[in-house]
């Protein structure tokens, strides 16, 4: 049975090695030589300006997508999971808290770097 | 990594390798779209369907992260100077630079105070295309030239001239 599978880990097979193959033989031939001016962020050749020039920024964002997911999208599945509750019996009803589970985790994690925390 | 240049000795083996890898190279320049002054006309005229510079594998690139020619295309001015030379320490190796028209070359009729009197003087210069501006059959011509000289390039093989500078 799991025969009937070896072209597909064959060609799985092929494709990391020919990947690994292709990376390792760039990597002896390509001359290296990194040094502050070239590995500098490249701005059209001006100096850097305004507050990503030090190269680091916040990203905010994904705390409010943790959030959206945690409470929009969470609701959304919650509707159609009750509407055919009685169908797909106890396992459903176990994969719904598993999910819910998960979502927690997500959570907990914005509620401990203080996404709830209301500032002015 | 790297670490395997101009390590090896001339033998069928790699000079063959050397000779595939500078034909990859050489088949593929890629210059900076980065026209400084009126050459910049000639050179985007070169680019285009009439003279057509993609059948030399020659794709202009918008950034010099993807770039290895630099074609120099105009009047360099002092001011200006900086970024010429940022712009080609912020392209990978290796790289080339072609300087296009006689003002990149020595300056041109700019004689003054203002102006770069040859970017030689900034930047290594592979190729010198002469003309006011060049047509773009010279900028074509510079460009194949380049080609006959990264195909004499030295890769995996000992460089004489490096191996001589070491000693």
């Amino acid at each position: 049975m799991l025969l009937d599978y070896l072209p597909v880990f064959l060609m799985v097979a092929v494709a990391i090695g020919l990947c690994l193959f292709i990376l390792a033989m760039g990597s002896l031939l390509r001359p290296s030589n990194p040094y502050p001016e070239k590995n500098r962020p490249y701005e059209c050749g001006v100096d850097h300006t305004g507050e990503a020039a030090g190269g680091l920024f916040q990203v905010q964002y994904f705390v409010v997508a943790i959030l959206f997911v945690v409470f929009d999208v969470e609701a959304m599945f919650l509707f159609p999971w009750a509407v055919v509750l009685q169908e797909i019996g106890f396992i459903g009803y176990l994969e719904m808290f598993v999910f819910i589970f998960l979502l927690l985790v997500g959570f907990a994690y914005a509620w401990i770097k203080g996404a709830l925390e209301w500032e002015d | 990594m790297g670490g395997l240049e101009n390590r090896f000795p001339d033998n069928v083996f790699f000079s063959t390798t050397d000779s595939i890898i500078n034909w990859s190279r050489k088949s593929s320049l890629w210059p900076e779209t980065f026209g400084i002054a009126c050459c910049a006309i000639e050179m985007i005229s070169a680019g285009c369907s009439r003279y057509d510079l993609d059948r030399f594998g020659v794709v202009f690139r918008p950034s010099p992260r993807q770039s290895d020619v630099m074609i120099i295309a105009g009047t360099v001015t002092k001011k200006f100077a900086p970024v010429v030379v940022r712009l080609y320490h912020q392209m990978p190796e290796p790289r080339w630079v072609v300087a296009m028209g006689t003002c990149a070359i020595s300056g041109g009729v700019y004689n003054t105070y203002a102006v770069v009197q040859g970017s030689e003087l900034i930047v290594p210069v592979d190729v010198h295309v002469p003309g006011c501006p060049p047509r773009p059959e010279a900028l074509m011509h510079g460009l194949l030239v380049l080609q006959e000289k990264i195909m004499r390039t030295h890769v995996l093989r000992k460089d004489p001239e490096h191996a001589a500078a070491e000693v």
